[in-house]
């Protein structure tokens, strides 16, 4: 009974410990699962963590980057910002021109016999190396409204020339155009393209006797533009008379003024034409100029009165489908008349005048005509043919017998003429290279060989040609 | 006097009376407003297609144009610089200057190439603004349309929903072209070619052509025979498969090239009206293809 009990007993010790056992099993396996799991989770987070410090160094580096990216972008803003501020200074330019001559007369005696001495500049230049004008060039718009352009020529024996200055509206509206200051006036084709733009290294004969070159007054211009579809312009202007045919004039009022239209267009896509006509008037008061009487003395002879003229233009330009980089053609001509009218004063002490004043007309012409052909790119040759008529010179004072044609040598009758043939060659649209030879019989009897080698180099802001 | 006053009179009267007076200085310009202006819009176009539109005269009669002109589109980029501010100067219209509605620049629309590090004419007739020759890609005629509808819109309130609707409708074909293009042009990419002048690189960019050499040492600069050779000498490695010029381009230094490489010398219309073919936007882009292709076989 006791052993049975006991067995019992154990049995049910066994039996209570059979549980007890499982629990056991059980809680060991929860233990290692737990334990995974936290081994897991541990690895988990580790992994996590790592990425975290990884993902915030990254975030630290692209804050870096980000921040240098908004240093950087300011410095491209402040960069953009200075060169914004830079650009609202005016486009710059430079012309560089020089030359080579070698001329057969003395330069310093050059004349064009028949015609008053236009005060300009007109000779051929010096012999040997020279330096021509060195243009400075500055423009810019001034407001919405307004455009200034500066042109300074620097004299290669120093000083400053202001070849223009003007201020220029930019659109008035119903094709007006308002322009005031110093500029080359609007008249004939050539006389508002500047010396650089020439198809020669010097003035036709024309502009030499009729302009003094080129005429360049102060004073205001207006322009008005047809609404067509054919190029019809008109044009008028008023000055001082700063330069010839004007004198300067000191006094009240307008001394010079000058009207002028242009119309012009296509033929087909090869052909473009333009032509005009103008009309310039002066009113020269004391216009002085020297010549030597018949006893050999300088003497200084004053014209006062009205200087009216004519200029007649053309010119065609042709170019194979409009495109003018391989070949081209230019011909251009214009047709100068003038007549003066009024009272010749002279200081000569020849004959009986001993300062002495008469009646003074003139009635004189002259013409140009040029080609140039570009007869591949960068070449071009050119040929030119001037003449003038001095025409009738009625000097009261030879009529009325005080003086004699022997005191006017300057305005004996004399038709001079010149032909000239020029090669040039520009490697670049910054650069020309122009040899040039002239026989040029301005002068009365002293018919002049003139050999040009020039060049003209332009540096800084891209200009725009006009036609 | 009578007949003088009637004579001006009657000249005024053919001044044209379109909603939209458009001067266009390169024809894909003008074919692009033609193509969203339809009939609302008189386009003028400045220069023919085988002209070089960096070397334009300032003729009297585009000043005559600029007078009665709504909207002037340039290309911009400097392309038109020796010519067109001469123009507007002279037009005596407030409406087109620099900086009005009335003053479109065509490379304001797109990504610029070529852009210079360094602006110095030491390195030829270089462009501030990059490459102005942006239309021989069509993905920016695309660009350039959407500019150009706003801007027309803008101006043409009263047609501003036909011009939308046109250009709607443009843009829907020119996809679909371009689809096309981009397909029949697969055998061209990686393709080596060497170019006479600078004219190309939107088209190669799009194509995926490699320029290995230019035959003008610095754009806008003529090339001798002595460079030439020396062009011909570094290049035969790379194996250029042909030499491109584009139609105003002067022929000799690409048949040069092409004679004495033994590659085929290629002229692309580069605008329309550049050839026969390319008579509008589409048919300039076939035509370059084309040409392309044939060289390529």
């Amino acid at each position: 009974m006791y052993r049975a009990s006991l067995f019992v007993l154990a049995a049910c010790g066994v039996l209570a410990s059979l549980p007890a056992q499982a629990a056991d099993n059980d809680l060991k396996a929860l233990r290692e699962e737990i334990a995974q799991m936290r081994q897991a989770y541990e690895q988990r987070i580790n992994a996590l963590e790592a990425r975290l410090i990884k993902a915030e160094s990254k975030a630290d580096s692209a804050q870096t980057v980000a921040q240098q990216a908004a240093v950087q972008q300011n410095t491209v803003q402040q960069a953009a910002a200075s060169t914004q501020s830079n650009s609202f200074n005016p486009e710059v330019s430079m012309i560089l021109q020089g030359s080579y001559n070698n001329l057969k007369q003395d330069p310093n005696a050059y004349q064009i016999t028949g015609f008053v001495p236009t005060l300009g500049e007109v000779s051929p230049g010096a012999r040997g190396f020279s330096l021509g004008e060195s243009e400075l060039v500055l423009s810019a718009n001034i407001d919405p409204n307004w455009r200034g352009t500066a042109i300074l020529a620097l004299a290669p024996e120093g000083g400053v020339n202001v070849e223009n200055a003007t201020f220029e509206s930019l659109g008035l509206g119903n094709g007006f155009s308002f322009k005031g200051g110093r500029f080359f006036s609007g008249i004939g084709y050539m006389n508002e393209q500047h010396s650089h733009a020439w198809d020669f290294a010097d003035a036709p004969l024309a502009y030499k006797a009729f302009l003094g070159n080129q005429l360049g007054d102060d004073g205001v211009q207006v322009r008005w533009l047809a609404p067509t579809d054919l190029f019809l312009e008109f044009g008028a202007e008023v000055g001082r008379g700063r330069t010839f045919p004007g004198a300067g004039n000191n006094k009240n009022g307008v001394s010079q003024g000058a009207v002028f239209a242009h119309m012009g267009g296509d033929v087909g896509i090869s052909n473009a034409w333009r032509v005009g006509l103008s009309w310039l008037g002066s009113s020269p008061k004391d216009r002085s100029f020297d010549d030597t009487d018949s006893t050999g003395t300088t003497v200084s002879n004053r014209f006062s009165g009205k200087s009216r003229t004519w200029v007649a233009d053309g010119i065609w330009k042709w170019s194979p489908n409009g495109n003018s980089t391989v070949n081209n053609f230019k011909l251009q001509g214009e047709y100068f008349k003038r007549r003066e009218d009024g009272t010749l004063a002279s200081n000569s002490t020849a004959g009986a005048c001993g300062g002495c004043a008469a009646g003074f007309e003139t009635d004189q012409s002259g013409w140009y005509v040029q080609g140039v052909y570009q007869f591949m790119p960068h070449w071009r040759v050119g040929l030119r043919h001037d003449g003038l008529k001095s025409g009738t010179v009625n000097i009261g004072l030879i009529n009325s017998g005080m003086l004699s044609f022997a005191d006017f040598p300057q305005l004996a009758a004399h038709d001079p003429k010149r032909n000239t043939a020029m090669l040039d060659y520009s490697p670049s649209e910054f650069t020309r290279f122009r040899l040039q030879w002239a026989r040029d019989d301005s002068g009365i009897g002293a018919t002049d060989n003139q050999l040009f080698l020039q060049y003209i180099f332009s540096l800084g802001a891209h200009g725009a040609h006009a036609f | 006097m009578k007949r003088l006053v009637f004579a001006l009179f009657s000249l005024l009267s053919l001044a044209a009376h379109a909603e939209l007076n458009v001067f266009a200085t390169v024809p894909e310009w003008g074919a692009l407003v033609k193509e969203i202006g339809g009939k609302h819009a008189d386009v003028f176009i400045a220069t023919g297609g085988l002209q070089d539109p960096h070397h334009v005269e300032a003729r009297p009669s585009l000043i005559a144009r600029a007078r009665n002109a709504d909207l002037v589109v340039a290309t911009g980029a400097e392309l038109e610089v020796g010519w067109l501010p001469v123009i507007l100067r002279n037009s005596g219209n407030p409406r087109v200057q620099p900086g009005q509605p009335g003053n479109f620049e065509a490379a304001r629309a797109v990504r610029m190439l070529e852009v210079p590090a360094r602006l110095d004419r030491a390195d030829g007739d270089v462009h501030a603004g990059g490459n102005p020759h942006i239309q021989t890609d069509p993905r920016n005629i695309l660009k350039v349309g959407e500019a150009l509808v706003a801007r027309m819109a803008q101006l043409d309130a009263i047609n501003a929903n036909e011009y939308q609707a046109n250009f709607k409708h443009f843009a829907e074909r020119w996809k679909a072209a371009m689809a096309k293009w981009e397909a029949s042009a697969a055998p061209l990419r990686g393709m080596r070619v060497v170019t006479q002048h600078k004219a190309f690189p939107y088209l190669y960019d799009w194509l995926g052509i490699l320029e290995v050499a230019t035959l003008e040492p610095k754009p806008g600069v003529e090339p001798a025979v002595s460079y030439l050779a020396q062009v011909m000498n570094d290049v035969t490695t790379q194996k250029p498969r042909m030499v491109i010029r584009a139609a105003w381009n002067s022929p000799q230094p690409t048949e040069w090239f092409s004679e004495h490489a033994h590659i085929p010398g290629v002229v692309l219309p580069f605008t329309v009206g550049g050839s026969d073919q390319a008579r509008d936007l589409f048919s300039f882009f076939d035509d370059t293809l084309a040409q392309l292709l044939r060289a390529n076989k």
